[in-house]
Protein backbone atom coordinates (compact mmCIF):
# COMPACT_ATOMS: atom_id res chain seq x y z
CA UNK A 1 0.00 0.00 0.00
CA UNK A 2 1.67 3.38 -1.00
CA UNK A 3 1.81 5.57 2.08
CA UNK A 4 0.16 8.88 2.10
CA UNK A 5 1.23 11.51 3.73
CA UNK A 6 -0.47 13.79 6.28
CA UNK A 7 -3.78 15.38 5.90
CA UNK A 8 -3.99 19.02 5.74
CA UNK A 9 -5.58 20.42 8.71
CA UNK A 10 -8.02 23.10 6.19
CA UNK A 11 -9.04 19.38 4.73
CA UNK A 12 -10.21 17.99 7.77
CA UNK A 13 -11.87 20.59 9.58
CA UNK A 14 -13.85 21.03 6.75
CA UNK A 15 -14.90 17.76 7.25
CA UNK A 16 -16.07 17.02 10.78
CA UNK A 17 -18.95 18.58 12.59
CA UNK A 18 -19.43 21.66 13.82
CA UNK A 19 -21.03 23.58 16.56
CA UNK A 20 -21.78 27.01 16.83
CA UNK A 21 -18.88 29.25 17.62
CA UNK A 22 -20.74 30.96 20.13
CA UNK A 23 -22.02 28.28 22.23
CA UNK A 24 -18.83 26.56 22.03
CA UNK A 25 -17.02 30.29 23.61
CA UNK A 26 -19.69 30.35 26.01
CA UNK A 27 -19.74 26.67 27.62
CA UNK A 28 -15.92 27.34 27.64
CA UNK A 29 -16.47 30.50 29.76
CA UNK A 30 -18.80 29.06 31.65
CA UNK A 31 -16.53 26.47 32.65
CA UNK A 32 -14.01 29.29 34.13
CA UNK A 33 -16.60 31.13 35.76
CA UNK A 34 -17.46 27.84 37.32
CA UNK A 35 -14.06 26.75 38.70
CA UNK A 36 -13.43 30.17 39.82
CA UNK A 37 -16.45 30.06 42.07
CA UNK A 38 -15.37 26.92 43.76
CA UNK A 39 -12.00 26.98 43.80
CA UNK A 40 -11.35 30.49 44.31
CA UNK A 41 -7.85 30.68 43.83
CA UNK A 42 -6.61 31.79 40.87
CA UNK A 43 -3.42 29.46 41.15
CA UNK A 44 -5.99 25.93 41.57
CA UNK A 45 -7.71 27.43 38.68
CA UNK A 46 -5.10 27.40 36.52
CA UNK A 47 -3.81 23.88 37.58
CA UNK A 48 -7.50 22.34 37.29
CA UNK A 49 -7.60 23.87 33.72
CA UNK A 50 -4.58 22.22 32.97
CA UNK A 51 -5.43 18.85 34.55
CA UNK A 52 -8.62 18.97 32.27
CA UNK A 53 -6.55 19.57 29.04
CA UNK A 54 -4.26 16.63 30.16
CA UNK A 55 -7.73 14.61 30.15
CA UNK A 56 -8.82 15.78 26.88
CA UNK A 57 -5.51 15.37 24.86
CA UNK A 58 -5.23 11.82 26.15
CA UNK A 59 -7.85 10.79 24.30
CA UNK A 60 -7.77 13.40 21.54
CA UNK A 61 -4.05 12.53 20.24
CA UNK A 62 -6.03 9.41 18.65
CA UNK A 63 -8.42 10.86 16.68
CA UNK A 64 -5.60 13.41 15.46
CA UNK A 65 -2.96 10.59 14.27
CA UNK A 66 -6.42 8.88 12.54
CA UNK A 67 -7.90 11.75 10.88
CA UNK A 68 -4.65 13.59 9.81
CA UNK A 69 -3.36 9.95 8.76
CA UNK A 70 -0.13 10.87 10.43
CA UNK A 71 3.08 8.63 10.80
CA UNK A 72 5.96 9.04 13.02
CA UNK A 73 7.68 12.49 13.67
CA UNK A 74 11.50 12.59 13.16
CA UNK A 75 12.44 15.02 15.56
CA UNK A 76 10.80 17.93 18.07
CA UNK A 77 10.51 20.09 15.55
CA UNK A 78 8.36 17.96 12.91
CA UNK A 79 6.10 17.56 16.07
CA UNK A 80 5.68 20.84 16.61
CA UNK A 81 4.94 21.77 13.37
CA UNK A 82 2.51 19.13 13.34
CA UNK A 83 0.07 20.37 16.57
CA UNK A 84 0.81 24.49 14.90
CA UNK A 85 -0.22 23.22 11.01
CA UNK A 86 -2.36 20.70 11.50
CA UNK A 87 -3.56 20.18 15.13
CA UNK A 88 -4.87 23.51 16.03
CA UNK A 89 -6.74 24.27 12.69
CA UNK A 90 -7.79 20.88 12.56
CA UNK A 91 -9.49 20.98 16.21
CA UNK A 92 -9.75 24.94 16.50
CA UNK A 93 -9.72 25.91 13.01
CA UNK A 94 -6.99 28.49 13.54
CA UNK A 95 -3.43 28.90 12.13
CA UNK A 96 -0.52 28.79 13.92
CA UNK A 97 2.98 29.05 13.87
CA UNK A 98 5.98 27.96 15.52
CA UNK A 99 9.21 30.13 16.76
CA UNK A 100 11.99 31.18 18.88
CA UNK A 101 13.33 27.39 18.66
CA UNK A 102 16.19 27.16 21.27
CA UNK A 103 19.69 25.91 19.90
CA UNK A 104 19.13 22.33 20.94
CA UNK A 105 15.85 22.19 19.52
CA UNK A 106 13.93 21.40 22.28
CA UNK A 107 12.14 24.39 23.42
CA UNK A 108 9.75 26.08 20.57
CA UNK A 109 6.90 29.03 21.23
CA UNK A 110 3.82 28.53 19.45
CA UNK A 111 2.05 31.20 18.19
CA UNK A 112 -1.67 31.63 17.63
CA UNK A 113 -3.07 34.17 14.91
CA UNK A 114 -6.70 33.91 16.10
CA UNK A 115 -8.34 32.20 19.62
CA UNK A 116 -12.19 31.65 19.57
CA UNK A 117 -11.91 30.50 23.07
CA UNK A 118 -11.77 34.38 24.14
CA UNK A 119 -14.43 36.06 21.98
CA UNK A 120 -16.31 38.05 24.43
CA UNK A 121 -14.01 38.04 27.02
CA UNK A 122 -12.63 40.53 29.57
CA UNK A 123 -10.61 39.47 32.54
CA UNK A 124 -11.81 41.96 35.99
CA UNK A 125 -8.78 42.97 37.89
CA UNK A 126 -9.35 40.27 40.78
CA UNK A 127 -8.53 37.72 38.30
CA UNK A 128 -5.22 38.51 37.63
CA UNK A 129 -3.15 35.91 36.73
CA UNK A 130 -5.47 33.42 35.53
CA UNK A 131 -4.48 31.70 32.09
CA UNK A 132 -7.59 31.95 30.66
CA UNK A 133 -7.08 29.36 28.03
CA UNK A 134 -4.92 27.04 29.81
CA UNK A 135 -6.79 23.93 28.78
CA UNK A 136 -5.26 24.54 25.80
CA UNK A 137 -1.57 23.52 27.76
CA UNK A 138 -3.13 20.23 28.99
CA UNK A 139 -4.21 18.91 25.94
CA UNK A 140 -1.27 19.70 24.18
CA UNK A 141 0.82 18.07 27.59
CA UNK A 142 -1.97 15.36 27.48
CA UNK A 143 -1.76 14.73 23.91
CA UNK A 144 2.19 14.56 23.61
CA UNK A 145 2.48 11.70 26.56
CA UNK A 146 0.60 9.83 24.96
CA UNK A 147 3.51 9.53 22.18
CA UNK A 148 6.20 9.06 24.49
CA UNK A 149 7.32 12.56 24.80
CA UNK A 150 7.28 14.57 27.91
CA UNK A 151 6.57 18.01 27.88
CA UNK A 152 6.23 21.68 30.20
CA UNK A 153 3.68 23.57 28.07
CA UNK A 154 3.08 27.34 29.16
CA UNK A 155 1.22 30.28 28.24
CA UNK A 156 4.16 33.20 27.65
CA UNK A 157 1.46 35.82 25.97
CA UNK A 158 -1.89 36.06 26.24
CA UNK A 159 -4.22 39.55 25.05
CA UNK A 160 -6.08 38.83 27.92
CA UNK A 161 -3.60 39.69 29.86
CA UNK A 162 -2.17 43.09 27.86
CA UNK A 163 0.60 41.36 25.57
CA UNK A 164 -0.28 41.64 22.31
CA UNK A 165 -0.26 38.09 21.17
CA UNK A 166 -1.33 34.44 22.00
CA UNK A 167 2.09 32.13 22.96
CA UNK A 168 2.59 29.12 23.68
CA UNK A 169 5.62 27.75 25.18
CA UNK A 170 6.66 23.98 24.62
CA UNK A 171 9.57 22.61 25.92
CA UNK A 172 10.29 18.88 25.84
CA UNK A 173 11.65 17.63 29.07
CA UNK A 174 12.05 14.18 28.06
CA UNK A 175 11.82 10.90 25.14
CA UNK A 176 10.58 8.41 27.00
CA UNK A 177 11.84 5.34 24.92
CA UNK A 178 8.79 2.97 24.10
CA UNK A 179 11.22 -0.27 25.17
CA UNK A 180 9.28 -3.01 27.39
CA UNK A 181 10.26 -2.48 31.44
CA UNK A 182 12.09 -5.76 31.75
CA UNK A 183 15.69 -6.82 30.44
CA UNK A 184 16.16 -9.82 28.47
CA UNK A 185 17.72 -11.58 31.30
CA UNK A 186 15.57 -11.23 33.70
CA UNK B 1 -18.69 -16.45 3.87
CA UNK B 2 -17.20 -14.04 5.93
CA UNK B 3 -13.90 -12.96 4.82
CA UNK B 4 -12.98 -11.92 8.32
CA UNK B 5 -13.27 -14.48 11.19
CA UNK B 6 -12.72 -12.13 14.54
CA UNK B 7 -11.07 -8.60 15.31
CA UNK B 8 -9.37 -8.19 18.65
CA UNK B 9 -7.92 -4.80 19.90
CA UNK B 10 -5.62 -5.07 22.98
CA UNK B 11 -4.25 -1.71 24.94
CA UNK B 12 -0.78 -0.80 25.18
CA UNK B 13 -0.01 -2.88 28.07
CA UNK B 14 -1.52 -6.05 26.24
CA UNK B 15 -4.27 -6.61 27.45
CA UNK B 16 -7.22 -7.45 25.68
CA UNK B 17 -10.13 -4.29 25.72
CA UNK B 18 -12.20 -5.66 22.79
CA UNK B 19 -12.79 -9.26 21.28
CA UNK B 20 -15.29 -10.00 18.59
CA UNK B 21 -15.68 -12.81 16.19
CA UNK B 22 -18.04 -12.94 12.81
CA UNK B 23 -18.90 -16.69 11.41
CA UNK B 24 -18.58 -19.75 13.05
CA UNK B 25 -14.88 -20.14 12.19
CA UNK B 26 -12.48 -19.73 14.39
CA UNK B 27 -14.48 -18.99 17.28
CA UNK B 28 -13.17 -19.02 20.80
CA UNK B 29 -13.88 -18.67 23.99
CA UNK B 30 -12.90 -15.62 26.67
CA UNK B 31 -10.17 -17.81 28.02
CA UNK B 32 -9.12 -18.58 24.65
CA UNK B 33 -9.18 -15.06 23.09
CA UNK B 34 -7.51 -13.41 26.34
CA UNK B 35 -4.81 -16.07 25.84
CA UNK B 36 -4.62 -15.21 21.48
CA UNK B 37 -4.23 -11.14 22.56
CA UNK B 38 -1.12 -11.65 25.49
CA UNK B 39 0.85 -13.97 22.84
CA UNK B 40 0.13 -11.70 20.02
CA UNK B 41 1.44 -8.67 22.06
CA UNK B 42 4.76 -10.68 22.82
CA UNK B 43 5.28 -11.81 19.81
CA UNK B 44 4.76 -8.13 18.12
CA UNK B 45 7.42 -6.88 20.59
CA UNK B 46 9.88 -9.63 20.36
CA UNK B 47 9.37 -9.26 16.20
CA UNK B 48 10.22 -5.91 16.33
CA UNK B 49 13.80 -6.82 18.69
CA UNK B 50 14.29 -9.34 16.35
CA UNK B 51 13.97 -7.56 13.26
CA UNK B 52 17.34 -6.49 11.02
CA UNK B 53 15.55 -3.48 10.17
CA UNK B 54 15.74 -0.44 11.94
CA UNK B 55 13.37 0.93 13.30
CA UNK B 56 11.02 -1.54 12.45
CA UNK B 57 7.28 -1.04 14.42
CA UNK B 58 6.50 -5.39 14.51
CA UNK B 59 4.74 -7.72 12.26
CA UNK B 60 1.77 -6.46 10.31
CA UNK B 61 1.12 -9.13 8.83
CA UNK B 62 0.68 -13.02 9.59
CA UNK B 63 -0.31 -15.43 6.92
CA UNK B 64 -0.76 -19.08 7.44
CA UNK B 65 -2.52 -22.19 5.86
CA UNK B 66 -5.93 -21.59 6.90
CA UNK B 67 -5.69 -17.80 7.89
CA UNK B 68 -4.08 -14.02 7.72
CA UNK B 69 -3.38 -11.93 10.64
CA UNK B 70 -3.59 -8.24 9.57
CA UNK B 71 -2.05 -5.83 12.60
CA UNK B 72 -2.18 -2.09 12.79
CA UNK B 73 -0.51 -1.06 15.69
CA UNK B 74 -1.65 3.19 16.15
CA UNK B 75 1.66 5.49 17.52
CA UNK B 76 0.12 5.71 21.02
CA UNK B 77 0.53 1.64 20.99
CA UNK B 78 -3.20 0.56 20.92
CA UNK B 79 -3.58 -2.85 18.59
CA UNK B 80 -6.01 -3.70 16.62
CA UNK B 81 -5.55 -7.25 14.24
CA UNK B 82 -8.11 -9.37 12.45
CA UNK B 83 -8.20 -12.96 11.68
CA UNK B 84 -9.02 -13.20 8.09
CA UNK B 85 -9.53 -15.59 4.91
CA UNK B 86 -6.36 -16.17 3.30
CA UNK B 87 -6.06 -13.28 0.67
CA UNK B 88 -8.85 -11.07 2.31
CA UNK B 89 -8.23 -7.93 0.40
CA UNK B 90 -7.73 -4.66 2.15
CA UNK B 91 -8.00 -5.57 5.16
CA UNK B 92 -5.16 -2.77 5.90
CA UNK B 93 -7.78 -0.16 5.14
CA UNK B 94 -10.51 -1.75 7.26
CA UNK B 95 -8.02 -1.60 9.96
CA UNK B 96 -7.64 2.42 9.83
CA UNK B 97 -11.34 3.00 9.41
CA UNK B 98 -12.32 0.61 12.76
CA UNK B 99 -9.11 3.23 14.34
CA UNK B 100 -11.44 5.95 13.40
CA UNK B 101 -14.34 4.32 14.37
CA UNK B 102 -12.49 3.85 17.66
CA UNK B 103 -11.29 7.11 18.47
CA UNK B 104 -14.50 8.35 17.56
CA UNK B 105 -17.05 6.16 19.73
CA UNK B 106 -15.02 5.29 22.14
CA UNK B 107 -12.09 7.53 23.16
CA UNK B 108 -14.62 10.17 22.79
CA UNK B 109 -17.10 8.85 25.50
CA UNK B 110 -16.54 10.90 28.93
CA UNK B 111 -17.65 7.53 30.59
CA UNK B 112 -15.08 5.40 28.72
CA UNK B 113 -12.04 4.79 31.41
CA UNK B 114 -8.65 4.53 29.03
CA UNK B 115 -6.81 1.18 28.69
CA UNK B 116 -10.24 -0.34 29.83
CA UNK B 117 -12.51 -3.05 28.44
CA UNK B 118 -14.62 -1.68 25.46
CA UNK B 119 -18.34 -1.25 26.59
CA UNK B 120 -19.70 1.14 24.13
CA UNK B 121 -23.39 0.44 22.33
CA UNK B 122 -22.24 3.38 19.31
CA UNK B 123 -19.52 1.18 18.67
CA UNK B 124 -20.62 -2.00 18.27
CA UNK B 125 -23.24 0.04 16.27
CA UNK B 126 -20.53 1.52 13.47
CA UNK B 127 -18.11 -1.31 13.41
CA UNK B 128 -20.81 -4.17 12.46
CA UNK B 129 -21.81 -1.64 9.98
CA UNK B 130 -17.95 -1.10 8.65
CA UNK B 131 -17.98 -4.71 8.74
CA UNK B 132 -21.06 -5.36 6.94
CA UNK B 133 -20.19 -2.12 4.34
CA UNK B 134 -16.73 -4.36 3.42
CA UNK B 135 -18.68 -7.88 2.97
CA UNK B 136 -21.02 -6.17 0.88
CA UNK B 137 -17.95 -4.14 -1.77
CA UNK B 138 -16.50 -8.12 -1.25
CA UNK B 139 -19.45 -9.54 -2.62
CA UNK B 140 -19.20 -7.26 -5.62
CA UNK B 141 -16.05 -8.20 -6.71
Amino acid sequence: MPTVGPRSGDAIFANVDRVNAELFTLTYGAIVCQLLTDLEEVEEVNKQLDQMGYNIGTRLIDEFLAKANISRCVDFKETAEMIAKVGFKMFLGVTASVTNWDVEGTCCNIVLEDNPLVDFVELPDTCQGLYYCNVLCGVIRGALEMVSMKTEVTWVRDVLQGDDSYELQVKLLKQVPEEYPYKDDE
Amino acid sequence: MAAICSLFIINKSGGLIFYKDYGSAGRMDTNDSLRVASLWHSMHAISQQLSPTVGCSGIELLEADTFDLHCFQSLTGTKFFVVCEPGALHMEALLKVIYELYTDYVLKNPFYEMEMPIRCELFDLNLSQAVQKDRVALLGR
